[in-house]
């Protein structure tokens, strides 16, 4: 008995190291090699395609649903809030407020209706804020057959249902096994490759090399991840010896940039794997990486990436002046520090497309791990990165302006909300002085001064929609 | 299959705070969702914290006053009946409103409600009455530091004085009214939806 469960073991083992073997063969030789040379073979876009048909087809098929269901209306999100807000600044709707008054607004003093004012700004942002919807991710206009974006969306048909049960066994049993095995032979490869470049005496041949080696990790992590990514205007692209900025979505925004060239990163360094991975690729070409000690150090930090760019040389250093991950809906403020350093900036814009896989990292709520294993069985990742004319800071031009101004641009190309709130407010409480800017304001009203302050930069900006 | 699919909102809840507010339903699973999104501690209700998240409001002069309207005495949460009833005191007039079944009581958006919420944001201990010295510290709490004590003082006593028509130095709600009768109440103190 046990003879023939043992020769029936050793088939299955057999018939498992083939199946393995074959499993082997078709991703080095379909994918890997292909993305080393940054040659597709289309598959990709043909399942994107595939991918698009399917899910316009469900799109349709949930709405029939609702108007079957129901005669109530299905409620869409929308995309310019909840309500309607008025564009006032306080003086205008103080002095409409005080209307009924004889006395006019130059003369001050005050009324209880003034007041109102603040109630109902109050009562608004509790409705609706522009602010913390950008840290959760992205409604969506109409499901995409994923289970993590399925929050309206209740069950219509038994073909959906099976759509998305086939749609869990593709992408957990096929997509997956093969993205992580990807993205472990992409990162080795970096590791291995980058440390074998470092022994290279010849700085041209370690320099070419190193950029080839680079390249080719991050197109087979790209792979790992199902991105498919177009570049427009590559006629900007980053120069040596300039800096590029970018909106910050997720950690894989590296990924997706350095699929098109050689920068050098900006960051903490890490222990364990991150740390490995930092330690090699620092053996091939210059990267910046800084103790967490430096970090507070303002100063510290700008002269060594002053020294960095100052290296005409040098690669492009990448920085994400948010500071933090935002949801792709919208730019928020720019941290000035990035903008201090000199020489040339070259902004970059970053859309991902939420049908297709929901690219934004919410660190309050998942941690990298989770995150990579929910990227990496979504359906794709579909991206659109947009190179901007280089600009440098004008005469005149205080870090934060130009920082304000890149920011815009960025915002503008990319078809994001402009916002000049800051992104640290994910985690941090907002600055008193904001308030106290308001209670000035008012209190100018108030007391009747000719010169009154004319503005008012966070409640006006807010509303620029 | 997040956390909200488990708390979503029951078709009979729905229907009455539909009668007790006016809001319509698309309105109510949109504030839910706006009201989920706040609770950070899943649970149910919000805090004060909940809110104090919100920077618009936190730098709002008045903010703290508007954020103690949503809860009831001396409560520590708010669940979403109360939150949809204070908001409900900001819906707009509709005019099919104004000729409602008269015997009814009266909407919690009507104009005298409106002024109702709006005077009990002043009158904090609930007598009936603004004071002096709670109109100097909803006064305070607008302007900061950048007026004296005097000339608050003499401010408070001015509109005191106007508005006073019985003498015993503090504002009635029926004084209250009086004096912002010409004010346009109902667009002033309305959120306008967009469905």
């Amino acid at each position: 008995m046990t003879d023939l469960c043992e020769g029936g073991m050793d088939d299955l083992w057999s018939i498992a190291v083939v199946l393995l073997q074959v499993w082997f063969s078709v991703m080095i030789g379909f994918i890997m090699i292909p993305a080393m040379f940054g040659l597709s073979l289309g598959v990709t876009s043909v399942y994107i395609q595939i991918l698009v048909k399917i899910l316009e087809w469900a799109t349709l098929r949930i709405e029939r649903g609702h108007r079957e269901r129901s005669t109530l209306p299905v409620p869409a999100p929308l995309p310019f809030g909840l309500i309607q807000r008025e564009g006032g600044s306080m003086e205008q709707e103080m002095g409409e407020l005080r209307r009924y008054r004889t006395q006019s607004i130059s003369r001050g003093e005050f009324a209880l209706s003034d007041s109102f004012y603040f109630y109902i700004k109050g009562l608004e942002s509790i409705v609706d804020d522009q602010v913390t919807q950008r840290f959760s991710s992205e409604e969506l206009v109409s499901w995409n057959l994923l289970t993590r974006t399925n929050h309206n969306f209740h069950y219509i048909s038994l073909r959906l249902t099976v759509i998305w049960g086939l749609g869990v066994i593709i992408r957990y049993c096929v997509l997956f096994p093969l993205r992580i095995t990807l993205a472990i032979i992409g990162l080795t490869w970096l590791v291995i490759g980058t440390t074998l470049v470092g022994f290279l005496p010849n700085k041209r041949l370690k320099n070419w090399l190193s950029e080839l080696v680079h390249l080719m990790c991050y197109r087979i992590c790209a792979r790992g991840l199902s991105a498919t990514i177009q570049y427009h205007n590559k006629e900007n692209k980053p120069q040596k010896g300039g800096i590029c900025v970018a909106n910050h979505t997720s950690p894989i925004d590296i990924v997706i940039l350095a699929n098109d060239g050689c920068y050098a990163m900006v960051g903490q360094s890490h222990g364990g794997l991150m740390g490995v991975i930092q330690r090699s690729m620092v053996r091939s070409c210059p990267h910046v990486w800084f103790e967490r000690s430096e970090m507070r150090d303002r100063n510290a930090v700008t002269s060594r990436l002053r020294a960095h760019v100052a290296a005409k040389t040098n690669l492009p250093i990448l920085i994400f002046p948010e500071g933090t991950c935002i949801n792709n809906t919208s730019v928020m403020m720019f941290k000035k520090g990035s903008f201090e350093i000199g020489g040339t900036i070259y902004p970059v814009a970053i859309k991902y497309d939420p049908r297709f896989g929901d690219a934004f990292w919410n660190s309050a709520k998942y941690n990298m791990v989770n995150y990579l294993l929910r990227m990496m069985t979504s359906w794709a990742i579909v991206v659109n990165v947009w190179y901007l004319p280089p600009m440098t800071r004008r005469e005149g031009e205080d870090a934060a302006q130009f920082a304000n101004r890149v920011k815009s641009a960025i915002a503008h190309q990319g078809g994001l909300l402009d916002m000049a709130w800051d992104g640290s407010l994910k985690r941090a409480k907002v600055k008193e002085e904001f308030k106290e800017q308001q209670q000035k304001m008012y209190s100018s009203m108030v007391m009747g001064k000719k010169g009154r302050n004319s503005q008012e930069p966070h409640t006006e900006s807010t509303r620029r929609q | 299959m997040g956390s909200r699919a488990s708390t979503l909102l029951r078709e009979e809840e729905i229907e009455e705070i539909k009668k007790e507010t006016g809001f319509s339903h698309s309105q109510i699973t949109r504030l839910y969702s706006r009201f989920t999104s706040l609770d950070k501690g899943e649970n149910g209700t919000l805090s004060r914290e909940d809110f104090q998240r919100i920077p618009e409001l936190a730098i709002n002069p008045l903010g703290d006053r508007i954020i103690n309207a949503f809860f009831p005495e001396g409560e520590d949460q708010v669940n979403f009946r109360g939150f949809m009833r204070t908001l409900a005191h900001f819906r707009p007039i509709e005019d099919n409103e104004k000729n409602k079944d008269p015997t009814a009581s009266e909407p919690l958006n009507s104009r005298s409600n409106k002024l109702l919420f709006a005077f009990r944001l002043y009158d904090l201990d609930r007598d009936d009455k603004i004071s002096r010295d709670e109109l100097l510290q909803v006064l305070r709490m607008m302007v900061g530091v950048n007026i004296s004590d005097e000339q608050l003082g003499s401010i408070a006593d001015r509109t005191i004085q106007e508005a006073d028509q019985n003498g015993d130095n503090s504002i009635s709600f029926n004084e209250f009214i009086k004096v912002l009768e010409k004010v346009d109440v109902e667009q002033k103190m309305s959120i306008r939806f967009l469905h």
